[in-house]
């Protein structure tokens, strides 16, 4: 009977994961539909779902207007720059939190994540003018250096929060074998916390990818990244929805099969603390 | 110093001077546009131009029209210098001129013929008489309607419709049991939105946003009278959801044919008769934007999109080439043989519409030039203010206040709030934001 009802359980447990990956698939999957409709399809009432006649024109659109490529590689540099960059500096952070706390610690860790409080736009006009002031405007390295400073305090409290659950007592004993600051970070605290630094390293990518408000405020023809380039294609007069579903699918594949890819790492390391 | 020495530093010096002059020569302008079927189309176009300069060539920032707004007030504001052609709206070009955040098109190249920009058009773009923006396309608002549904509704819409013509036809077009709505128009909250008709509707009922002491006028009887008009047509005759709907979304509605009405953009006008798009193409009449029995005023939109030089660009004659050509007769003549006369940037020049071939290809052509010559941009209400504008307030506020009054207006049509409780919102947040920044003192 108990085995019945854990079955029975097990089964709508499974039902309802499903639902909600669904749902949470769907604007992704309605994307990708809508990219290879001609946009009086994509506008339909009642919306078509398969019975429509496929199209590559929009890709090819979006192809002859946009250089998508020099998009691409500045989203790449810039969202795996930032990432790189906060992480060497969030390790040695992180690791002092963890392992070395002192009285004001956790009032340090709060007043990072409260940078994070402050709304963007807040602060638009000061760095705007200060990156005037120094050659920064459209450049992938002012990206970089400002996708780093906002993703630093995610990245030192993931770090932080990973760090926490490996024993000290492990690095106790490499130091009582001889081991030194950088031997203790370097050959042993990070080989453990690979799976969170994966995990951190992979979600900062992401959230680098896909940000929004500074990769638009900040450049103009020359460090765009895909965010502009979707942005490039709506438009308050006219039909533009097939047209910017093209866009929107070219500028999230990237990310999408990377994620497809490393899902186990970024699993394994997003539930790092709750297995051990 | 020997032979040698002075040879080289000769070589040094002219090397400098040679490369100095091939750095001069050579300019790469970044153009910041909106994306819309015309500006996509002259990107397309731009060889033509870089072919006869050669030693101009052309980046291009494409950003859709609140982004653009946001990313070039920020850049001219800040003296950033990341643009070197604009393009911007015929609300920003005398709020702009007036900071001296905008180089004058003094001077323009041989054959550009100033003259020939439509005179509501050029109005909207000049300062004391100097011309701060070259027109790309332009376009007033007007009502597109279906003739087959009028013929069925054995109803008539005359060319220069009232507001009670329309109702009537409304009245008669609309059968909610086939999904067939009376009339669209725009509920969407937002300065460039919903309050873009509302303004231009509250022109033709003779209304006006502020009286000669900058004090706000919600609390009239025009203003009460229009929308109060547009809440009960909405209501009865309009779609469901209508505080959501915006121009794409009328435009999706248009040509699925659920409207019989829409009083829009005349820019729409080229959409709806678009046979690939269109499911109506072929069935649609054209009239001037109503007006109010009694009231000699149709609404008084004029929109245009404008291609201006910031004074910080380090390129301005490079940049006044590009513009000149842009927005020149020559231009014209090359989408004409490209992609057809119906292709042609409307609203800018006289010439355009005295062409036969414009006319035969664009059958709206000559109801959008009454339109546009219907408007007066230094007198949008038939009583007197103290503002400038058409659909708007040409002041650097009315973004934030119209957005506010907008919000307003759309509860109430989405009957969250009756018409008397919206303006009396709307006339207490207007007076409070423009008593702040000190019109009336």
């Amino acid at each position: 009977m108990a085995r019945a009802v854990t079955q029975q359980r097990k089964a709508v447990n499974t039902a309802i994961a499903w639902i909600i990956g669904l749902l949470i698939f769907f604007p992704i999957f309605w994307t990708i539909l809508t990219s290879f409709k001609t946009e009086a399809q994509a506008i339909a009432d009642p919306p078509l779902w398969f019975s429509f006649d496929w199209t590559l024109d929009n890709y090819v659109t979006v192809q002859e207007r946009s250089n998508y490529f020099r998009h691409f590689w500045n989203s790449v540099v810039i969202s795996v720059g930032s990432t790189v960059i906060g992480l060497i500096i969030a390790i040695p952070a992180a690791w002092s939190m963890a392992f070395v706390p002192g009285k004001q610690t956790r009032n340090v860790l709060m007043w990072m994540l409260s940078t994070k409080m402050l709304p963007p736009v807040g602060v638009l006009v000061p760095i705007y003018l200060i990156f005037r002031n120094v050659g920064l405007l459209d450049t992938k390295l002012g990206l970089i250096i400002v996708l780093t400073l906002i993703n630093l305090p995610i990245i030192v409290w993931m770090l932080y929060t990973y760090f926490r659950e490996i024993p000290n007592d492990i690095l106790e004993a490499a130091r009582m074998d001889g081991a030194g600051l950088w031997d203790e970070i370097v050959y042993v605290l990070t080989p453990m916390a690979v799976p969170g630094i994966a995990s951190t390293l992979l979600l900062n990518i992401i959230l680098a990818w896909n940000e929004a408000f500074w990769t638009l405020n900040l450049t103009a023809a020359n460090a765009a990244p895909l965010t502009a380039f979707i942005a490039s294609y709506s438009s308050p007069e006219g039909l533009f929805y097939a047209k910017l579903s093209a866009a929107s699918t070219m500028a999230i594949a990237p990310i999408l099969i990377m994620g497809w890819f490393s899902q186990k790492q970024l699993v394994r390391g997003l539930t790092f603390g709750a297995v051990k | 110093m020997t032979k040698t020495m002075r040879a080289l530093l000769g070589a040094t010096a002219l090397s400098a001077v040679a490369f100095s002059a091939s750095a001069q020569d050579n300019v790469t302008l970044t153009i910041a546009t909106v994306n819309n079927g015309d500006m996509i189309r002259m990107q397309g176009l731009t060889d033509d131009f870089t072919s006869e300069h050669p030693n101009i060539s052309l980046e291009w920032v494409t950003l859709e029209e609140n982004v653009l707004r946001q990313r070039v007030t920020q850049d001219i504001a800040t003296g950033g210098g990341q643009f070197d052609v604009m393009t911007i709206g015929n609300y920003e070009v005398p709020i702009w001129a007036k900071q001296d955040w905008l180089t004058p098109l003094e001077n323009m190249p041989e054959g550009y013929d100033a003259d020939d920009i439509l005179p509501a058009i050029a109005g909207g773009l000049s300062v004391d008489g100097t011309l701060y923006a070259a027109p790309f396309y332009g376009e007033s608002a007007m009502v597109m309607y279906r003739t087959d549904l009028a013929e069925k509704a054995g109803v008539e819409i005359p060319d220069q419709p009232t507001w009670t013509d329309i109702r009537n036809a409304a009245e008669a077009m609309t059968d909610k049991d086939n999904e067939v709505y009376g009339i669209c128009l725009r509920g969407k909250a937002g300065w460039g939105e919903n309050m873009a008709f509302l303004t231009a509707m509250a022109n033709s009922y003779g209304a006006r946003w502020f009286d000669m002491d900058w004090k706000a006028q919600f609390d009239s009887e025009e203003w009460k009278a229009a929308l109060t008009d547009y809440l009960d047509m909405m209501d009865k005759y309009g779609p469901p959801g209508a505080s959501s709907n915006g121009f794409n979304e009328n435009l999706s509605l248009f040509q699925q044919g659920k409207c019989g009405m829409w009083i829009d953009a005349t820019v729409a006008a080229s959409f709806v008769t678009d046979e690939d798009d269109s499911t109506v193409a072929d069935s649609v009449g054209f009239a001037q934007f109503p007006n109010k029995e009694g009231v000699d005023n149709h609404g008084n939109w004029l929109w245009s999109w404008n291609l201006a030089i910031p004074a910080s660009t380090d390129a301005p004659e490079a940049a006044k080439e590009f513009v000149a050509w842009a927005t020149s007769k020559g231009y014209t003549e090359l989408v004409a043989s490209e992609e057809g006369w119906a292709a042609a940037p409307p609203g800018t020049r006289t010439s355009l519409y005295e062409n036969e071939k414009y006319q035969e290809a664009a059958p709206f052509a000559e109801m959008t030039l009454n339109s546009i010559n219907a408007v007066d941009t230094n007198a949008p209400s038939v009583q007197e203010i103290p503002y400038t504008g058409a659909q708007f307030v040409a002041i650097p506020e009315f973004q934030g206040i119209g957005t506010a009054v907008g919000q307003q207006f759309s509860a109430a049509l989405a009957g969250q709030v009756d018409a008397e409780t919206a303006l009396s919102n709307a006339q207490r947040s207007t007076q409070r934001e423009i008593d702040r920044a000190g019109y009336g003192d």
